[in-house]
């Protein structure tokens, strides 16, 4: 990102968004053509660099063009779903082509994204992919399987990491694919979870084509790619889950306001369960009086050690953004954010079982909160597993913040077709 | 809310690092703790002259520097990792912050700016030999003599009360709670060293016949008392936090250093998911011990609840830290030539000084309204 721009105050971005927004925001705008109208004002995406949509604005600067925008009930860019990480990481490592064909349409909402990277074989070890792309008559040739894959039945277009080069070690064989999801050899089916939903997908590859244009970056720098996707996505996780907390805010009439519910309501409904993945804290006092456990010292000690652990959590976060708005060196707090998001959904629903007592047996219509609780006891084993578990979390913690040994790893400068184990070479 | 530090605030930070570095090594603190003062005048007096760390947090209208908790903090949390020996939480945090927040404008005027220039040192005298903290649990008694107070009764756990020169007792006139002061060689007052686990942190007895006080302040002082102490906690908190974080950087260090079975076992996964772990632990409390502070500096309306949150984050983390630390350096790190132990005392006096976690949690959510 640019260093050398002039920045306004926040003060001067206020009244620039301010003004900006009273001559051109209508709510008699289509939500596309709203988007493209803010996008070409370089509001819709202030953060971003400038000569792509952006402002070069530092996330404090962010923040008041967001607040400026809720306080006149402005419609903002897209932003629910994986699609942000398509977008990261496009700005990150695609070329201008790539950008300029993708990132407008991120925005307006006119494609959705997914995340093709988990394997059923490899999943902490995502470099491990076997996933195939081989050129053939000039165009990438894709076969495989891949799992774990949000939103891929409603995605225009997937992130693909897969193995191009089966001679060369396991991370530099891997490459990055912009993959149309809307094609015969990509099949979509639905995974059912352990608690009812079924957010994730099995996605099959049968000689489905990647276009030599939507390769991001070059044949075997796929694995650089895949790790700014991930960083992405944990920095998501720490913060609730991706998107979550988008939906809700005052309901504003009007169609494009209705556009936007449905565009939302649509995009998250694979989140749904997302809050009470994430413990449900909010809930456990009022829960406490509910059921009288507020009186019980013990439990009120368990609801203590909760509420100092999800509050503690939450604000060293928000040290670590402050600190980094700040221009300040990233310290150890930011990299801890996902590991934690997983203690704080284990305690509480420790906690939520205490409290409910006998109750935590039940769920649906005789649960307590029509079942929410339950769905809390049986969605929060998936926060220490997705976006990478808890142990591969304290191995990255501990060897790129605490700089400890790599764990010793059999596989990674041999060619890849002669680790054992390996199919498909 | 201040959510980060300042670069003057850092400077600072980090200066003080260096100072206690280059007059604070393990070494100082363990001839120090041999001593029955625990203490040394002159590093005490060089620390007031060098550094004018006295008053930190005191206005600067009593001798004080005019700085907010933040700054306090900042300086517990640099002492807490160097194990500084000095009656500064004693007479700078307790003391001064209840003259502070308990004094008419005239006695803060005459008797803080001798303590804030370190000339002289005082003790907080609160609990008693039931160990409890609450104002409820005061049971010594005042009278009134002529135109001052006589103090009968006993105080314990009292920081630096053996070497102080003043000592403010905490003392019942009825149903109300009053600070009062005496001086230390007041006839009737008996002092004893207390045998203590933690000998870094020296704590005394003191009996009280009938002795000679006076009375500072106006009606009942149990909720500037409850503030004294929740000021105390936060600072408290800060070493807690600072010592935590040292002891994490000495395991990490050692687990680097340390080869069995033909690599440095910081290269197993069980040391390094303890790391992890530590790292957690030690920066969630930092996190609340930081945002207690800036709360305070703020007169937020929770400051309270998250005084107590900080202390009883803090109690938690710096003990597990120091039990971890230990581990990490096997058989070593159960020596008394090994430096962990200084830290992993300190841990444990500090776990219940001011209240244990299961205490301050409690009171935290009360603070709440919970």
């Amino acid at each position: 990102m640019a260093t050398n721009v002039t920045l306004p105050s926040p003060d001067g971005a206020r009244a620039e968004i301010r003004a900006w927004l009273a001559d051109n925001w209508r709510d008699t705008y289509g939500l596309v053509e709203w988007r493209n109208i803010l996008l070409d004002a370089g509001w819709a995406a202030p953060g971003w660099p400038k000569a792509w949509f952006g402002r070069d604005y530092t996330p404090p600067l962010v923040a008041v063009v967001e607040e400026e925008m809720r306080r006149v009930g402005a419609v903002g860019p897209a932003r629910a779903g994986p699609r942000n990480l398509a977008s990261a990481t496009i700005l990150a490592h695609g070329n201008d082509d790539q950008k300029a064909r993708f990132l407008r349409r991120i925005l307006t909402g006119e494609d959705s994204w997914c995340q093709l990277f988990s394997e059923p074989g490899n999943g902490s070890d995502l470099a491990g992919a076997v996933t195939r792309a081989d050129l053939k008559g000039g165009q990438w040739i894709v076969n495989g399987q891949k799992v774990w894959t949000t939103s891929a039945h409603h995605a225009d277009w997937g992130l693909l990491v897969a193995r191009t080069d089966w001679d060369a070690p396991k991370h530099q064989g891997l490459s990055y694919f912009l993959l149309n999801m809307r094609q015969p050899g990509v099949e979509v089916r639905p995974l059912r979870q352990m608690n009812g939903h079924a957010s994730f997908n099995e996605v099959f590859f049968t000689d489905a084509v990647a276009e030599p244009e939507n390769l991001l970056g070059r044949p075997g720098e796929g694995w650089a790619a895949a790790t700014t996707t991930l960083m992405h996505e944990r920095r998501g996780f720490a913060g609730g889950g991706a998107g979550v907390g988008l939906a809700g805010g005052q309901a504003r009439k009007g169609p494009i306001h209705e556009e936007e519910r449905v565009e939302t309501a649509h995009a998250m409904e694979p989140y749904s369960w997302y809050p009470q993945r994430a413990g449900r804290v909010d809930l456990v006092i009022e829960r406490a009086r509910e059921t009288g456990a507020i009186a019980d010292p013990v439990a009120r000690q368990e609801i203590a050690k909760l509420l100092i652990l999800s509050k503690s959590a939450e604000w060293t976060a928000r040290r670590a953004r402050t600190a980094q708005a700040q221009g300040q060196q990233p310290g150890p707090e930011g990299s801890i954010g996902k590991l934690v998001a997983s203690h704080v959904a284990r305690a509480a629903a420790r906690v939520h079982t205490q409290i409910s007592g006998a109750d935590a047996m039940l769920s649906g219509v005789d649960g307590p909160r029509d079942g929410i609780i339950a769905e809390v006891l049986i969605s929060t084993p998936a926060v220490s597993i997705a976006g990478g578990t808890d142990e591969i979390q304290k191995n990255i913690i501990a060897e790129r913040v605490l700089g400890m040994p790599k764990d010793n790893s059999i596989d990674p400068s041999r060619p890849f077709r002669d680790i054992s184990g390996v199919k498909g070479a | 809310m201040q959510w980060a530090f300042t670069a003057e605030q850092l400077e600072f930070r980090a200066v003080l690092r260096r100072y206690f570095q280059d007059h604070c090594p393990p070494a100082e603190a363990r001839r120090l703790m041999q001593t029955e003062a625990g203490w040394d005048k002159a590093f005490w007096r060089a620390l007031n002259d060098d550094l004018g760390l006295g008053g930190v947090h005191i206005p600067e209208i009593f001798g004080g520097q005019g700085f907010g908790l933040i700054e306090l903090g900042i300086v517990l949390e640099e002492m807490g990792r160097a194990l500084v020996c000095a009656p500064y939480f004693a007479s700078s945090v307790l003391a001064a912050t209840a003259i502070s927040n308990i004094g008419t404008e005239a006695e803060k005027a005459e008797l803080l700016p001798s303590l804030c220039l370190g000339e002289r040192t005082a003790a907080l005298a609160v609990t008693e030999t039931n160990g409890r903290w609450e104002p409820g649990a005061i049971e010594m008694t005042a009278t009134p003599a002529g135109a001052g107070w006589r103090l009968s009764g006993v105080k314990s756990f009292v920081v630096d009360g053996l070497t102080a020169d003043l000592i403010l007792a905490v003392a019942r006139d009825g149903a109300e709670l009053g600070l009062f002061v005496v001086e230390a060689g007041a006839a009737g007052l008996g002092r004893r060293a207390l045998a203590v686990l933690d000998p870094t942190r020296k704590l005394a007895r003191l009996d009280f016949a009938d002795v000679e006080a006076r009375r500072i302040g106006e009606g009942d002082i149990s909720d500037a008392l409850g503030r004294t102490l929740q000021i105390a906690a936060v600072a408290l908190s800060h070493e807690m936090v600072g010592g935590a974080e040292k002891l994490r950087e000495s395991a990490l260090e050692f687990a680097k250093l340390r080869v069995q079975f033909g690599q440095p076992i910081a290269a197993f996964q069980s040391m390094k998911h303890k790391q992890a772990d530590m790292l957690v632990d030690v920066e969630l409390a930092k996190t609340a011990a930081y945002v207690a502070a800036a709360s305070g500096d703020d007169a937020a309306e929770d400051f309270a609840a998250l005084a107590h949150m900080a202390k009883a984050a803090a109690s938690e983390a710096y003990l597990q830290t120091a039990i971890h630390t230990i581990q990490i350096h096997g058989g070593i790190g159960f020596t008394w030539e090994n430096d962990t132990h200084l830290w992993f005392k300190r841990a444990k006096s500090s776990e219940v000084f001011l209240g244990d976690g299961a205490w301050n949690r409690e009171q935290m959510m009360r603070a709440w309204g919970h």
